[in-house]
């Protein structure tokens, strides 16, 4: 049984049963997850991508820069032309897509976690501070957040990256700040109902400090909202990065995107189709995989939501 | 209603104020406009002449003002690289936008009302799953991909449709294609619970045993309500679909606003960035307006206030 609040899934089991109920909570959590087939299958494909990511140096047949002139748009090693070397082709420069996809998988997952603690922290801290604080403070930073949802993220980040100009860290930091707004806006309605309730109520009447309840007391209670759209923003920053370094605005070489292999291979298509599919497909599969996982989280963190996908 | 039509247009100004900044600061304070503005070839003097020809000597506010007033004005400065004002250039692309936006949310919506419907209808049935399925597979895809995808497909394999460019209907049906996918792809989820919610209402367990067929049960009854989120998505879906529509148009080559901006971005065009940000703002905040009054026609209970 999960229940948010009341009896909430992931809390701290007490010190008594400290060891035990720790065991028992991730045992729990487990069958959990394997009551739910989508969420299995999520869970598996980001657990493939992830050590995909941390093990891409022992499992890469090549160096993903190492160019052979020589071997240029060699097709997969099930064709004609193909071989066992290059088990998914090589680009337009020769190198290895196999390889490349597998570091590719790191800056995936670097961007979009990177990214989405940015925009978490920064969305959280401003709808904590703008639900309690309330009046001209809440007033402004609402505001501030319609603003930002005038503007499409991706304009945003286009005009952001066009000034700064590419770079990894540049582009998490552009993709965090550019999508605090959803974090804000949940968060501050929590804190709304939460600064009414009777232990933040108690929290003020023994004289704690303004900051101490914000922290101590309440965010506590909004972490499972932070998580749920945490597991929607990580697929859809994945898309981002993989769709700026497509226009050349993200990633630069020698590290390795997706996105930026997408368009390397775009103008080969005519003759060498596996240039630009196969990243393709590798974006598909962790979204797909963060897209599964994150709805099970959801569904197990707040059962109230399940209904309205 | 015009009053609140009115007021709503009056909140538009704070929200422009806020972008003007956004777009000001980007573009004076964190990067050396002079350098941005002028091809990397020029001498030391061509750099003297542009700081104060664009007054980059004023202090920073007297800076602001100037650029606000002829921001209002629509003159936000000539294109070095078209070498003329940047307003009219982006205006002039907009038919061609709209265009592919217009005809990826028709389809986006011919395929999702019934593909949601029927999913809701048929809940838990083979068909559902496979709805279900195919619309998730359809979010996670990026949607450059899967126009590349396309042209693979049907325009370098089978030759059906021209790989780039604008010109007559066969150029709008990839593209369009493109955009349409992802937008469908979420509305289809999203009508589906709305629809599943709807179904299980009361007023509609007593169309049923009224004796109506299922066909008015569910296409009068339940379809005129399901109606009232499908204009809520779409409001909401109008900031990402201009936001596709500017990779899509990169991937085709579609002349429209997007793709202007991409390549305006690529060789720092900033003039005609900053124009088409403030376009694209504004074409944002009243459609979502639009979409706000077809809500509350839609839905009379909502009051105008």
């Amino acid at each position: 049984m999960v229940q948010k609040s009341e009896t909430p899934a992931l809390s701290l089991p007490s010190n008594g049963q400290e060891i035990n109920g720790q065991q028992n909570r991730y045992l729990r959590l487990l069958k959990l997850l394997l009551r739910s087939k989508t969420g299995t299958v999520g869970a598996v494909l980001v657990l493939i991508v992830i050590l995909v990511a941390i093990f891409a140096p022992l499992l890469a047949t090549h160096d993903p820069a190492e160019l052979d002139p020589l071997l240029r748009l060699k097709p997969p090693m099930w064709m004609d032309g193909g071989s066992l070397d290059y088990l998914l082709g090589t680009d337009n420069l020769g190198r290895d897509i196999y390889s490349r996809i597998l570091y590719g998988a790191q800056i995936s997952l670097i961007v979009g976690i990177g990214a989405v603690l940015v925009s978490g922290a920064i969305g959280a801290v401003l709808g904590l501070i703008s639900g309690y604080y309330g009046k001209w403070v809440d007033a402004l930073i609402m505001r501030v957040a319609d603003s930002f949802l005038a503007i499409p993220t991706i304009l945003l980040m286009l005009v952001v990256l066009a000034v700064v100009g590419p770079g990894l860290m540049t582009l998490i930091f552009v993709i965090g700040i550019t999508n605090w707004v959803t974090y804000a806006r949940v968060v501050r309605g929590e804190v709304l109902s939460l600064k009414e309730r009777d232990f933040v109520k108690a929290a003020k009447a023994v004289g704690s400090t303004n900051g101490r309840i914000l922290f101590k007391h309440i965010l506590p209670n909004v972490v499972s909202s932070f998580i749920i759209i945490s597991g929607m923003n990580v697929a859809t920053t994945i898309i981002l990065e993989a769709s700026l370094s497509f226009l050349g605005l993200g990633i630069k070489p020698p590290l390795v995107s997706w996105g930026g292999m997408l368009s390397d291979g775009r103008q080969y298509m005519a003759t060498s189709w596996w240039v630009a599919t196969f990243p393709g497909i590798a974006i598909t599969v962790t979204v797909l995989g963060v897209i599964f996982l994150g709805d099970w989280l959801r569904d197990v963190l707040d059962p109230r939501m399940k209904a309205k996908g | 209603m015009g009053k609140y039509m009115m007021k709503s247009l009056l909140q538009m100004i704070p929200v422009l104020f806020f972008i003007s900044l956004i777009v000001f600061i980007l573009v004076r304070v964190t990067g050396d406009p002079v350098a941005l503005m002028l091809p990397e070839t020029a001498t030391e003097d061509d750099r003297q002449v542009l700081t104060v020809a664009l007054g980059l000597d004023k202090p920073l506010y007297t800076q602001y003002a100037i650029f606000i007033t002829s921001a209002i004005q629509g003159d936000f400065g000539n294109s070095f690289h078209y070498g003329q004002s940047a307003l009219p250039l982006v205006l002039e692309r907009l038919p061609a936008s709209f265009e592919l936006a217009a005809a990826a949310m028709v389809l986006a919506i011919v395929i999702a009302v019934p593909l949601g419907i029927w999913s809701a209808v048929k809940r838990n049935t083979f068909a559902d799953l496979l709805i279900s399925g195919v619309s998730v597979i359809g979010k996670a895809m990026p949607n450059f991909w899967m126009g590349i995808m396309l042209i693979l497909l049907f325009s370098v394999t089978l030759g059906y449709f021209p790989v780039s460019g604008r010109g007559g209907i066969t150029h709008l049906v990839l593209p369009a294609v493109t955009l349409a996918v992802g937008l469908a792809a979420q509305m289809t989820r999203l009508i589906r619970s709305n629809m599943l919610e709807i179904l299980n209402q009361d007023y509609i367990r007593t169309a049923r045993s009224k004796g109506l067929i299922e066909l008015i049960v569910v296409g009068k009854h339940a379809f005129r309500n399901g109606l009232i989120p499908v204009v809520t998505i779409m409001s909401l879906q109008f900031t990402s679909l201009i936001g596709g529509t500017l990779i899509t148009e990169t991937v085709f080559a579609w002349p429209g606003l997007g793709q202007l901006l991409v390549t305006s971005v690529n060789n720092h065009d900033m003039a005609i960035v900053q124009a088409a940000v403030f376009v694209i703002a504004i074409i944002v905040i009243l459609g979502n307006l639009l979409t706000d009054l077809v809500y509350r026609f839609l839905d009379p209970r909502i009051k105008y206030n």
